[in-house]
């Protein structure tokens, strides 16, 4: 452990982001879930494809970052 | 019947490991300072040997692992088991050149077995090529056999006139009608979608009994399978073909001509759609590979709190964090195999859309 090193702080911004990221989706959906039960079943899905292509940006720059540092 | 031929099969495998068990020694590591990360790697990692208890007795610490079959192209075929390398601690000569199992790789050497390093502390001795029956190959062949044996027994049952299900097809049907309906039916237009189911189940059922079997602590198990990097490329990869290989005139059109748009936004869009065919499987290989390793290294991380804070008061938190850790795993591990299929099904089915929305 060398300490607090640029890798560390970049990955912890990207945690960050992608949390903020999913959690707005997670949010949206919820609401719309709320506003529309009967179709809760094709939002889930939504919800999950848009959550996974933000974790698949953030685990590239997770990659990079682990290649980097 | 059913318990005299579990009864049987554990016999044979008690007497098969009793004889090629190896219970080797290890004396005066006791005192050794417990590295955490060390520990972590050795069970991420992949293996030549099956590691099954580590136990004490007077004092020496002994290891009782399963061999595994080590296979080498270099200069011709060497097959030999990996019990030969004695965890690392001997060298196995075939022919001229000498080998040594060093940090779960096998090196080539010298007769006394120096490994040389570089200024980045990174091994220097070349590698022959290895084809070994690794701890990975193995825990798959394992996860295979259970596939067949669990769906050859269910599928049994739909030969004869139809019946109310039971046994082991009531837990397999609705997982199926699952993958069918909300999975294959949902996102691929519906004619065209029992073409891929046999490929969305074994990929949703292989990716999900793996990641079980690695969940499971001990000797079945234990395998990081779908955490290693190899796996998850050849099932991306599996995607990838499946998806282009069955691509209409119309998928490639939205790829390298986008129809609609001027024609200087049409040569952008034709370089980000072709380097988004590379992009999306690859983000499928490493979702799943960060995925599932992550869970592996919380899980231990957490266990290790107990031996590097060296107190038996941390007990009951750490196994009170990593059962909670257990529980969203088993979560994951049944997520992990949803996305993976989900988007490989959203992939074929942007591939194998027809032209009328």
């Amino acid at each position: 452990m060398e300490g607090l090193s640029l890798t560390t702080i970049g990955l912890g911004l990207i945690i960050s982001g992608a949390a903020y990221g999913i959690g707005r989706i997670a949010q949206s959906a919820m609401e719309a879930m709320g506003r529309q039960p009967e179709i809760s079943s094709k939002i889930q899905t939504a919800m999950i494809i848009a959550a996974a292509l933000i974790e698949g940006a953030a685990l590239f720059a997770i990659v990079v970052a682990l290649m980097k540092g | 019947m059913q318990h005299i031929r579990l009864f049987i099969a554990l016999s044979v495998l008690w007497a098969i490991t009793q004889n090629s068990f190896a219970a080797d020694t290890h004396g005066d590591d006791s005192e050794k300072e417990f590295d955490p990360m060390e520990m972590i790697m050795h069970h991420i990692a992949d293996s030549h040997e099956w590691h099954v208890v580590s136990y004490n007795s007077n004092g020496e610490e002994k290891h009782i692992t399963i061999p595994l079959p080590v296979i080498l192209i270099d200069n011709g075929l060497h097959v030999f088991m990996s019990s030969a390398f004695h965890h690392g601690e001997e060298l196995v000569k075939k022919g001229d050149t000498y080998y040594k199992l060093y940090h779960g790789k096998i090196y080539r050497t010298d007769a006394s077995g120096t490994i040389a390093y570089d200024d980045n502390h990174e091994v220097t001795n070349s590698k022959p090529l290895d084809f070994s029956i690794t701890r990975n190959v193995a825990s798959m062949w394992l996860s295979i056999i259970l596939i067949i044996w669990l769906f050859t027994s269910a599928a049994k049952r739909y030969r004869g006139p139809p019946s109310a299900p039971k046994g082991v097809q009531s837990f397999v049907e609705p997982l199926i009608l699952f993958v069918r309906d909300d999975i294959a039916y949902a996102q691929i237009d519906k004619h065209k979608a029992d073409r891929f189911l046999p490929f969305l189940l074994t990929l949703f059922f292989f990716i999900w009994i793996n990641n079980l079997l690695g969940l499971i602590p001990f000797f079945p198990g234990g395998s990081n399978l779908t955490g290693n990097i190899s796996l998850t490329l050849v099932l991306a990869l599996i995607t990838f073909f499946v998806t282009n290989f069955s691509g209409t005139k119309s998928y490639w059109g939205h790829i390298f001509w986008m129809p609609g748009v001027p024609v200087p936004i049409r040569l952008l869009l034709s370089v980000i759609e072709f380097i988004g065919l590379f992009t999306k499987p690859f983000a499928l290989m490493i979702r799943l590979l960060a995925n599932i390793t992550a869970g592996h290294i919380i899980i231990l991380s957490l266990f290790s709190l107990i031996f590097v804070m060296k107190s038996i008061a941390i007990a009951p938190v750490s196994v009170l964090m990593v059962l909670m850790m257990f529980m969203l795993e088993l979560l994951v591990a049944v997520l992990q195999a949803y996305i993976f299929t989900l988007l490989s099904a959203l992939f074929i089915g942007m591939a194998v859309a027809s032209e009328e929305h």
